[in-house]
């Protein structure tokens, strides 16, 4: 120990450290993981106070506005006679019809400059139930402001995404909620018991993982009721997701149990006289934990994805309430893409978040790699 | 005979799993509250067909009987399974389902198989090139890639190729997997012409996500290989770093991955039923979803039956040829 001490400090420090922080600083050391982080703890505090960070609100249309092209590339800070102003603006995106197709045809009017605000009063809005207000975090005063552009009514898709953001990013979490607790508990019974237990646990894993999951997923989501609330829709698909995506979780749970269950400090417990229920809970889940926390990690993408295809195939949350996969849905006419392309804007939404979610996983699986320690 | 022995034990073996997922698939479609008369009627009534008489939704009920219990619709589903009967699909004027599984699974399966291949045709010679490459420009490059192929999922990838191709390319051959012209026609050197042009946007969109993963995985398992003694042993004979990096790396390297083409099975075809949808072609995929819209318990049935089947007999068509490829697996099997 005094010679270690005298080395360096470093590895004095490296020693005093508990097992927590040593992961915690091995998940620092992936940039990408810890980026990727960052970039999910914005997307979720901006979904959680959707109504405040949205400029509209999710169903408000102008009907004077269908299919408006996006603005975001049309933010200026210099006019068209080169002043510069500190306050970026918009020049007023005036509709006017085409004779031929009767289609709406977008024009910048580089009369009116449209400024835009941060903290701007606009709709009103009950937030989280109980914070009534009218600030937004950012907006015009005056015009309009679309910076992803429109839908078929009008309505903005900025503020749909950030919307459906709260469908479409939850879903994985409390999907994830559901997929543990069964995955846990079957999985650590599997292992820690044996016996014919868990011979038939592992035979139902098995005839559930034989059938394909996005087949059982869409036979399932065609049980529910067209005629349930849209709130309803979304917790069988929560549903859903847990009771098909337990089984992987669970089988690997198991594998680890039956590891654990071998070593001396199991068999001490037992000779001690503790129950088994107190070796599970005290024993056996600490050291799987990190493991399922992994796996737990690289389940929410999954269902992300999931809820985006059967909600793109109309087998999912449906209007009023929206998810990204849902407003992918208007994709499924070719030709809506070739004229509004900015309508495809959801799906990097998606992408963005699927990807963060599986780097954090790899990072997560490195981190709790006992060999490249 | 060790291999010929654990061949049948495994086939003795998914026989009762095939039985209970045959319940299982019949339970799962019959679940929804209502049966497919009542879907007929609520359909016949929206597209404007008119409200249908209670008489004949009754006559519907009676002809399939669907007001029978559970055990005996699924045992009149079961019981012509021997004879290649899987009852008669309701919502398509009570075509046979065999007669419209013959011609769509043949496609389906080409499908698959196609993207199986492709992806793994795609994803080794990168996996070994970025693992002897490794921290390379092109590695990084490529492993970044890979990891934006496994966020995409393959229905918004096949969306995307569609725009893509509308916007730079002749689009004739997006969508379908034959042009309208050929529908119902017998094979000819046309129609496999014309087949193969639109062939390569569906089997990327199926296929991309495992490529990516393959390529990762491949990568990962050489990167182990690499360091292990027989390697360095081989170096030191003179051997050439190709003669090293394929022949002896890559076939070992390989294996893992055999052994998780049962993993890829259900995800490949998974994606090739959201992309059949997305494309509209005429797979087993976007059948499946007309008959649960419809609620047609036979169809419906028959086809997650048949897709259970196919990733049963993949699972161990993968065992077995890991069993070929690897001689210390099949040294445990005897």
């Amino acid at each position: 120990m005094f010679i270690i001490r005298k080395k360096s400090q470093q590895n004095e420090e490296f020693l005093t450290l508990s097992e927590g922080q040593l992961m915690w600083r091995k998940f620092l050391k992936h940039r990408v993981a810890v980026i990727s982080s960052v970039i999910l703890i914005f997307l979720y505090t901006v979904v959680i106070f959707a109504n405040f960070f949205a400029p509209y609100g999710m169903l408000t249309s102008y009907k004077f506005h269908t299919y408006a092209p996006p603005q975001i590339t049309k933010i200026n800070f210099f006019d068209k006679e080169g002043n510069f102003h500190i306050r970026p603006f918009i020049y007023r995106q005036v509709a006017a019809r085409d004779p031929k197709t009767l289609r709406f045809v977008y024009k910048d009017d580089l009369k009116q400059k449209d400024y835009i605000y941060f903290f701007v009063r606009g709709e009103p809005y009950t937030m989280l139930g109980f914070i009534n207000s009218d600030i937004h975090f950012f907006g015009v005063k005056e015009g309009s402001l679309f910076l992803l552009g429109t839908d078929i009514i009008g309505r903005d898709l900025l503020s749909r995404i950030i919307f459906g953001g709260r469908v479409s990013l939850s879903i994985g979490l409390i999907g994830v909620i559901i997929l543990l607790i069964i995955g846990t508990i079957v999985g650590t019974i599997s292992g820690y018991y044996g016996g014919w237990i868990d011979n038939f646990i592992q035979r139902i894993i098995e005839i559930i993982r034989t059938i394909p999951q996005v087949a059982l997923w869409m036979a399932l989501a065609s049980i529910i009721p067209k005629e349930w609330p849209s709130i309803y829709v979304y917790l069988g698909i929560v549903i859903i997701f847990g009771l098909i995506g337990w089984a992987g979780l669970a089988r690997e749970v198991r594998g680890k149990v039956l590891a654990i269950r071998r070593s001396d400090f199991i068999y001490a417990a037992e000779v001690s006289g503790a129950s088994a229920s107190r070796i599970i809970a005290k024993h056996i889940i600490p050291n799987v934990l990190s493991h399922i926390i992994v796996i737990a990690t690289l389940s929410i993408p999954i269902m992300i994805i999931g809820e985006a295809a059967l909600s793109f195939l109309g087998l999912g949350i449906k209007p009023p309430m929206t998810s990204w996969g849902l407003l992918l849905t208007q994709l499924r006419e070719v030709q809506t893409l070739k004229h509004f392309p900015w309508l495809i804007s959801p799906a990097l939404f998606l992408i963005v978040s699927v990807l963060c979610y599986n780097f954090i996983g790899d990072a997560l699986r490195d981190v709790n790699d006992p060999h490249s320690r | 005979m060790g291999l010929f022995s654990y061949i049948v034990k495994r086939i003795l073996f998914s026989i009762p799993v095939i039985i209970i997922i045959s319940i299982l698939c019949f339970g799962i479609i019959q679940l929804p509250p209502g049966d497919y008369a009542d879907a007929y009627a609520a359909v016949s009534a929206s597209t404007g067909g008119g409200s249908v008489s209670k008489e004949y939704i009754e006559q519907i009920r009676e002809r399939y009987g669907l007001d029978q219990p559970f055990w005996i619709q699924y045992w009149r589903w079961v019981k012509g399974f021997p004879e290649g009967d899987f009852g008669i699909a309701m919502s398509l004027q009570g075509t046979p389902v065999t007669y419209i599984l013959k011609e769509r699974l043949p496609m389906t399966l080409f499908l698959n198989f196609s993207a199986l291949i492709f992806a793994l045709l795609i994803a080794l010679p990168i996996g070994v090139y970025s693992a002897t490459h490794q921290y390379s420009m092109l590695d990084y490059i490529l492993t970044f890639i890979a990891f934006i192929g496994i966020a995409i999922p393959g229905f918004i990838l096949a969306v995307f190729i569609i725009t893509i191709s509308i916007f730079w390319f002749d689009s004739t051959y997006i969508g379908r997997l034959y042009s309208n012209e050929f529908i119902g026609e017998v094979w000819n050197m046309d129609k496999i012409i014309d087949f193969l042009k639109h062939l390569p946007v569906p089997i990327i969109a199926i296929g991309i996500a495992q490529t990516s993963n393959t390529m990762r995985i491949m990568r990962g398992n050489m990167l182990d290989v690499l360091k292990q003694p027989f390697i360095q042993t081989a170096r030191a004979k003179g051997l050439s770093e190709a003669s090293v990096n394929w022949k002896h790396a890559a076939r070992i390297a390989i294996n893992p991955i055999i052994s998780r083409i049962g993993v890829y099975l259900p995800e490949i075809i998974a994606t090739e039923m959201l992309v059949s949808i997305v494309l509209n072609l005429n797979t087993i995929g976007p059948l499946f979803y007309d008959s649960l819209i419809a609620q047609d318990m036979y169809l419906a049935g028959t086809i997650l039956l048949v897709i259970s089947i196919i990733l049963v007999l993949g699972n161990l068509i993968a065992d077995i040829a890991l069993a070929l490829t690897d001689p210390r697996i099949r040294y445990e099997l005897t």
